[in-house]
């Protein structure tokens, strides 16, 4: 869990400019961290190849917050 | 014009407005990879033209209506390249008849390569031009999209939908450097184009302020501009390279 969320939360704050800090499990790409939908889409696509895995559209339509991203990897990796 | 070292694809490339796209970028510096539905040794003989002209290129065999078949063919050329700089959307087939006489699977046929073709292939590239943050899509659309013509509903809808289409992709990438034009050719001198009927090409030319057809090379050269740097602040635009007959 915790490997995994340090790895999602680089890369969150190299891809959307955020602070460490407010990259909380909680937290929605859109609302909380000001990420476009362009954005979470390469999001995903960096995360497939952190993870080496998969996502496809349907699932990726589901990660809107830090968490989701979290469970989703630790779920399917 | 500034392609040289860059990676392209262009799909439809062995034969017609493809064949002389590839043959074009491969003289302004591009390395091609050569895709093809069924016309194999075609394909290869363009493959050893580029080569002639001291550029990389290989054939790549696929259906752009087929979902898996258009991430294979991309992955492979990623592979090779280890880059896509410019893709050419221009593979495209004609299933001609009246509206009244269409069947509904030369409706589907024409849709499925020329539009949803074109769908797919700039779906599969734009995932590693997103990731170069560079990219230019150059989308073979037809002056009939923008005019109509009889006896080609299905064609022309698929044309005229890849206009939107370019728009579309245009205004969803540019925030990622990459570019999406089209070019509408007009009425150009190839296989396709030799199938029309005397009566249907004497009423074409009638048409062309020009008065010739067109050649495959007068719509190449306007691709390798869009291809290239020089054209970096242009996209979302259709290009006619018609001889004057839409204005």
């Amino acid at each position: 869990m915790a490997e995994v969320l340090e790895r999602v939360t680089k890369i969150i704050v190299d891809r959307l400019g955020v602070e460490e800090s407010q990259v909380k499990l909680e937290a929605t790409f859109k609302e909380d961290l000001g990420a476009d939908s362009l954005d979470v889409v390469e999001l995903v696509m960096e995360l497939e190849d952190e993870f080496d895995m998969e996502i496809s559209d349907d699932d990726a339509e589901k990660i809107q917050t830090v968490g989701d991203a979290v469970n989703y990897i630790q779920a399917n990796s | 014009m500034k392609i040289e070292g860059k990676n392209a694809l262009v799909t439809g490339a062995s034969r017609g407005i493809g064949r002389e796209i590839a043959l074009e970028l491969a003289r302004q510096g591009a390395n091609v990879a050569v895709n093809y539905a069924g016309s194999e040794k075609m394909a290869n003989d363009v493959v050893d033209e580029i080569k002639s002209l001291g550029r990389e290129a290989f054939a790549v065999q696929a259906d752009v209506a087929d979902g898996d078949a258009v991430s294979n063919m991309m992955k492979r050329v990623i592979e090779q390249f280890g880059s896509i700089d410019i893709l050419v959307n221009n593979a495209g087939i004609t299933r001609d008849n009246l509206l009244m006489r269409m069947k509904e699977e030369d409706w589907d046929a024409v849709i499925d390569t020329n539009l949803k073709g074109v769908f797919l292939c700039t779906k599969a590239v734009t995932r590693q031009m997103m990731k170069q943050r560079s990219g230019r899509i150059i989308n073979i659309s037809s002056i009939v999209g923008v005019g109509g013509n009889a006896g080609q509903a299905n064609y022309v809808a698929a044309k005229a939908g890849v206009i939107g289409l370019t728009k579309t992709t245009a205004k969803e990438l540019a925030s990622r450097g990459i570019t999406v034009n089209a070019v509408a050719p007009g009425f150009i001198t190839t296989d396709m184009t030799d199938q029309l009927n005397e009566e249907m090409k004497a009423e074409m030319l009638k048409q062309i302020p020009l008065a010739r057809l067109g050649e495959p090379q007068d719509i190449a050269k306007v691709v390798a501009f869009l291809a290239s740097e020089e054209s970096r602040y242009m996209t979302g635009q259709t290009l006619h390279v018609d001889g004057g007959m839409i204005m």
